[in-house]
């Protein structure tokens, strides 16, 4: 750097900026050329940087940059690459029978992995990550079925739901006996009683077997079937296992017979893709309740 | 305005110099003798290992890599000759690492640097190039004449200086060929690397490791050895007074003089040392230092200053070994008059061996009664348990096979702990009652989805330990892990 104030620092032998503050000069002190420059240099590759690439906000958009390039377009190049290499899998997932995947050990991983993430999306809500349910969501890790474990069954019902409003939903409901008055509050807990002494759960002091009995028959069998083994065709759980959807104790029960039941299951056909259907059937088979 | 730094002001125990000096062109001259026969060999071992051991091959049966020395990334295997590790083994290597680290102690305890003269990659293809340099420039007055000549570029001078970085080009893109060669099959990728078919990656790594080679060993040189390595520091904390460092023997006697005067001082009776004062300790040194200074940091211990001075010594009619591999205690011992020692086996020498024995044979111990049948084990979270209809509990685990050998396994699952269990993998029968049957093809893992299910009358505790078993049907090999059982 050259001096432009002929001033020189008798200490250090250096020229001075010429500025001064309570008798302290500046020495003349430039950065290092080679930092300049590359400091220039970034800033014109900035410009470059804001031509060439998407950067300049308008009113509605932005500019495209000189390429036209955008890293979301590469985005959505690669996710329908990935959609047309996984495309073959995914359509031999759809030719093979729900069966025959179960046994393939290849198609079950894909089935399974697949399943795993569609259900994590969407089922988790009510049924919980790992299928494990809640009080009104079916455990889908037992046997117990409300509307049939097979992999025909539970691909029906994530096809259509249950009470759904698809035309070709699973119907059934639990009425409300209490609510509409045809059977009274004793009546409610006799049956009740009943109901919780057919999966050998202890019973009220004083509890009279023979009338709950015949309340079950006039009122319940048609649905619950005799000896409450439940209905897989009307989604009437079985009420002699031990497995409760909302609770065993008196009072849920109590509550089930005069307010009735009727959870719904959405139906999938049409948001989801059939083969993704058929893989989430075979997870949801393979979760081990599966019949 | 920068102070023009005179480096001769500057040796490294200046302590009031900066800690860096402008590099110094060194122009090292050849020398035959010992140790420089000795750095040949050596030379031509370590580079014809690292250029040529790929392409030894190793038969591991259809399927199986034919090659000896293999890191497979893609796959997650590392081959070494009979040694097939997956990738839940890398802790060999951390074995491996550690007897690396104590082989360098024990080196250094026995002989300094003698990793640093004679077997480090920076030292190895410096020497390479350095033999390079000289074959097309000339020895060392030459190669002085000719860079110190400015202006005398003429087209023989250009042409010289081209073929010499040619040549290293050559050797360093070499280097960084043979480096890729580790990680996909040497032959087919040598193909590919010709038909320009080889992946981007591996063009890649060519070119880093071209370039690293090219700077570190052509132009960086001893620099790397004084400013970037590591290691001069840590070592001079590791040696001690027996470890044998080339040494400029002083007890000699001084002073240096020529050859006649000291034949004159000598008859006078007048103490005069073996040293001649001819500089060839100084011209043959790589890394450019004067032995005679004492035990400097940059010294690498290559030896070449012994055999320079070993060739002058027998010259002029006296003793070899003025400079040689010594200790600080001999030194001191022949100025009293007593015959030197050596010890080689001593306190830390033997501490070292011992770690090296210790730590190779837990290796070699582990290594050879290692199972190649696996099973690893996690247990559902969600939901941890689950009551079935008739009131039995089960739990459901993942469960990993892994099959490391080279044949296809059936195996089959089952579980005990203190209550009756029965298992079920999903998508499985069961050949025999509660004992799924699987195939785990050759060399990988399977991941199955288990059921273990305990009878609603046995009434499991809170939590119960399991053990879960794959057993080979054929050769009945049995891989056991453990995990709990969990009631709701």
């Amino acid at each position: 750097m050259t001096d432009h104030h002929g001033e020189f620092d008798s200490v250090t032998g250096k020229s001075t900026t010429g500025h001064e503050w309570d008798g302290i000069k500046e020495l003349n002190t430039p950065l290092p050329r080679w930092w300049v420059i590359s400091f220039y240099l970034t800033i014109v590759w900035a410009i470059g940087y804001w031509i060439v690439y998407p950067a300049w906000p308008l009113i509605a958009s932005n500019t495209t940059g000189l390429f036209g390039y955008s890293s979301r377009a590469d985005v959505a190049v690669e996710l329908a690459n990935l959609e047309k290499i996984r495309g073959e899998k995914m359509a031999a997932l759809g030719a093979a029978s729900l069966a025959d995947i179960e046994k393939d050990p290849a198609l079950l991983a894909l089935a399974r992995a697949k399943g795993k993430t569609v259900f994590g999306d969407n089922c988790a809500p009510c049924h919980g990550s790992g299928g494990a349910g809640a009080k009104g969501f079916p455990n889908l890790n037992d046997d117990d079925w409300l509307w049939g474990g097979t992999l025909d069954q539970i691909m029906q019902t994530i096809q259509f739901g249950a009470r759904s409003g698809h035309a070709k939903t699973h119907e059934g409901q639990m009425l409300a006996f209490g609510k509409d008055g045809v059977l009274k509050p004793d009546e409610i807990v006799t049956v009740a009683n009943y109901v919780r002494s057919l999966s050998g759960l202890p019973t009220r002091k004083g509890f009279d077997a023979a009338k709950g009995e015949k309340i079950f028959a006039d009122n319940c069998v048609a649905c619950h079937g005799d000896g409450g083994k439940g209905n897989p065709e009307l989604g009437a759980p079985n009420l002699t296992d031990k497995i409760w959807l909302y609770g065993s104790d008196e009072a849920t029960l109590v509550e089930t017979i005069s307010q009735g039941r009727a959870g719904v299951m959405p139906a999938w056909e049409g948001r989801l893709d059939p083969s993704t259907i058929k893989a989430m059937a075979v997870y949801v088979h393979s979760l081990g309740g599966g019949k | 305005m920068n102070k023009t730094v005179n480096p001769n002001e500057l040796t490294s125990d200046d302590d009031n110099g900066p800690l860096y000096v402008a590099q110094k062109k060194v122009y090292p001259q050849s020398i035959s003798g010992t140790f420089r026969r000795i750095k040949w060999g050596l030379m031509a071992f370590c580079l014809g290992v690292y250029y040529f051991l790929p392409f030894v091959r190793w038969n591991r049966g259809l399927g199986a890599p034919s090659q000896a020395v293999l890191i497979d990334l893609p796959n997650s295997r590392f081959y070494f000759f009979f040694i097939e590790l997956w990738p839940q083994e890398i802790y060999y290597f951390t074995g491996l690492l550690i007897v690396a680290a104590v082989a360098l102690f024990l080196m250094n305890s026995v002989g300094g640097r003698i990793w640093c003269g004679y077997l480090c990659p920076q030292t190895v293809w410096t020497d390479l190039f350095y033999a390079v340099e000289r074959f097309v420039e000339g020895d060392r007055r030459e190669r002085m004449r000719k860079d110190k000549s400015g202006g005398g570029l003429t087209l023989r001078r250009v042409s010289e200086i081209a073929f010499k970085h040619a040549i290293w080009l050559m050797i360093a893109w070499w280097t960084g060929g043979a480096w890729v060669l580790y990680f996909n099959d040497a032959p087919t990728l040598v193909k590919e690397l010709l038909t320009f078919q080889a992946p981007m990656i591996a063009y890649i790594w060519i070119g880093i490791l071209t370039a690293t080679t090219y700077l570190l060993a052509g132009f960086m040189r001893e620099q790397v050895c004084t400013y970037m390595c590591p290691w001069p520091r840590i070592q001079a904390a590791l040696t001690d007074e027996w470890a044998l460092n080339v040494t400029y023997r002083y007890d000699r006697g001084e002073k240096r003089t020529s050859v006649k005067k000291a034949a004159e001082l000598r008859a006078l009776g007048q103490p005069v040392g073996d040293c001649v004062d001819c500089y060839q300790c100084v011209a043959v040194c790589p890394t450019g230092i004067d032995i005679r200074n004492g035990p400097q940091l940059e010294c690498i211990q290559c030896g070449l200053c012994i055999d320079a001075c070993d060739n002058v010594m027998t010259k002029i009619g006296r003793p070899k070994r003025l400079i040689g591999y010594d200790n600080d205690i001999n030194i001191q011992r022949r100025q009293e008059g007593k015959a030197p020692i050596y010890r080689i086996v001593r306190a830390r020498t033997v501490a070292y061996s011992a770690i090296i024995a210790a730590v190779g044979g837990i290796m070699l111990y582990v290594l050879a009664t290692r199972t190649l049948l696996d099973i690893n084990v996690l247990h559902d979270r969600n939901p941890v348990a689950v009551k079935l209809s008739d009131g039995s509990i089960r739990n459901a685990y993942t469960v990993r096979l892994l099959n490391k050998s080279g044949y296809d396994r059936v195996v089959a699952i089952d579980a005990d702990g203190p209550v009756n269990l029965t298992t079920h993998v999903v998508g499985v029968d069961s050949v025999t009652p509660d004992r799924p049957m699987i195939v785990i093809p050759r060399d990988s893992t399977s991941e199955l989805r288990l059921l273990v299910t305990a009878p609603a009358d046995s009434n499991p505790e809170k939590s119960i330990p399991v053990r879960i078993h794959v057993t080979d049907i054929g050769l009945g090999e049995v891989a056991t892990t453990t995990d709990n059982f969990v009631a709701p």
